[in-house]
């Protein structure tokens, strides 16, 4: 479970996050919608400690992620995450891309860590690149590469940050695809993205953010039915 | 007449030799300062990309120093030094310690270069995965960054490898040290620097060709 408790983060003077309460439950696909600059990917980073907090609490399992003795490598393997830009290994085949942080977080053998990766390409469905350099594979591949690298290190938690935006249109879907997959093995899943039709189809819950507030947050059919804030209303309106 | 004869005599079989044998001290002093002065000079670079301040007030300075005094003057000055303070160092480590710390400091400018491309989220991304700042530094950053400056890095070896030749003033018999006295003793100064220069080439071309075939194998 994933707890947030009075969340603060400021970049220099700039409120980012002003208050954030929010749980996540095992099990649970939650999609997190807004305006850009509503914080919604910051919320992510300070989830996965990429970004520290100045007020406020987030727990993994019941560990503070932000406290000083918290061993942050250790809580980080239980959450992938995948980003906007996939930030393959460019110098590494698809094969070790996956493989890599198996082998030398986890301490696997190589043996063992290129198996969980041919397990995880497959996954994905790229069982037939195996062998091949990102730059050989297009945005959707690399960002589904991503995505079987994060998953490489059995994560209980799946964080993707607008994991289509920076993709070609006619990629989109292959990646929502394996996201809409995970989402249907059980996976727990916090999802910021512009994809309103993954947002209603997939999530057990929606949240909106704007301005660095949680606004409203519910199950789909009352986010994308009838919103209960007026600011809900207005970006939905503006999105479709 | 006879003796003076005998002290001038001409370019020989033997004088290849003493040639090649200098060659080998050429590639001796080389190899080991490049790749002593790069190990220091990506430790180097790596200080600068990580303290941009810290970094540039101390290492960036002495390094600055290093690259803007001739190395002849740096070979003679720091020589003497070391014998002035009664650290009896051969020519040959006297060269390749002031050979090494210049390499490094050319090299830590294009190390650091190359760290600096690696941006914050590749870096993000490995230590999402789990990886620890070192981790992430050794797996991810260093191959990518290091490999985009793969090219200006081999520049600076060639250039060191030619720059070597600069160790003749400390009397150390490397190439050019012993072409010189043998155009002293042959008087065939053109036949002479032609053969040393064929080995200076003999031992660039090798490293350039094996340069070219590891680039063209990582764009693959």
């Amino acid at each position: 479970m994933i707890e947030i408790k009075e969340l603060h983060k400021y970049f220099g003077a700039l409120h980012v996050l002003k208050g954030i309460d929010l749980n996540v439950k095992k099990g649970e696909v939650l999609s997190i919608i807004g305006a850009s600059g509503s914080g919604k990917s910051t919320l992510l980073y300070c989830i996965n400690g990429l970004e520290p907090i100045q007020q406020g609490e987030v727990k993994v399992d019941g560990v503070s992620v932000h406290a000083k003795d918290t061993d942050l490598n250790k809580l980080r393997t239980k959450m992938g995450m995948v980003f906007q830009q996939w930030n393959s290994f460019p110098h590494l085949s698809a094969l070790e891309n996956v493989a890599l942080a198996p082998r030398i977080v986890k301490g696997k053998s190589k043996a063992e860590s290129r198996e969980i990766a041919r397990a995880q390409l497959e996954h994905v469905g790229l069982s037939d690149k195996i062998d091949v350099y990102p730059s050989a594979l297009s945005g959707g591949q690399q960002q589904r590469l991503a995505i079987a690298r994060a998953l490489a290190m059995e994560p209980e938690y799946m964080l993707f940050d607008e994991a289509t935006s920076a993709l070609d249109p006619e990629l989109v879907g292959e990646v929502l695809d394996t996201m809409r997959l995970l989402a249907e093995e059980g996976m727990t899943m916090i999802c910021v993205t512009h994809e309103m039709g993954f947002a209603r189809d997939v999530s057990d819950r929606v949240a909106y953010f704007h301005q660095g507030v949680m606004e409203e947050i519910g199950p789909p059919e009352q986010i994308f039915g009838k919103p209960e804030s007026a600011h809900t209303a207005k970006f939905l309106a503006n999105v479709r | 007449m006879n003796d003076s004869i005998a002290f001038f005599s001409g370019f020989g079989p033997k004088d290849l030799w003493f040639l090649t044998q200098a060659a080998w001290q050429t590639l001796l002093i080389s190899v080991l300062s490049i790749s002593g002065g790069t190990i220091l000079g990506i430790f180097f670079g790596w200080i600068l990309s990580e303290s941009k301040v810290v970094g540039a007030i101390t290492v960036g300075f002495i390094l600055d120093a290093f690259r803007s005094v001739p190395l002849i003057i740096q070979l003679v000055l720091f020589y003497n030094l070391f014998n002035v303070i009664g650290l009896a160092v051969s020519p040959f480590w006297a060269g390749v310690t002031i050979l090494g710390v210049y390499t490094s400091a050319l090299v830590a400018n294009v190390a650091r270069g190359g760290i600096e491309a690696v941006g914050a989220p590749m870096r993000r991304a490995g230590r999402s995965l789990g990886m620890s700042y070192l981790q992430t530094m050794r797996y991810v950053v260093w191959p990518i960054g290091l490999r985009a400056v793969f090219p200006s890095w081999v520049g600076v070896a060639l250039g060191v490898l030619k720059d070597s030749a600069l160790v003749s003033v400390l009397g150390h018999p490397e190439l050019l040290k012993v072409a010189r006295d043998l155009i002293t003793r042959t008087q065939q100064p053109l036949l002479v620097l032609a053969v040393a220069g064929a080995f200076y080439f003999a031992l660039s071309f090798p490293i350039s060709r094996y340069a070219a075939h590891l680039e063209r194998k990582w764009q693959s």
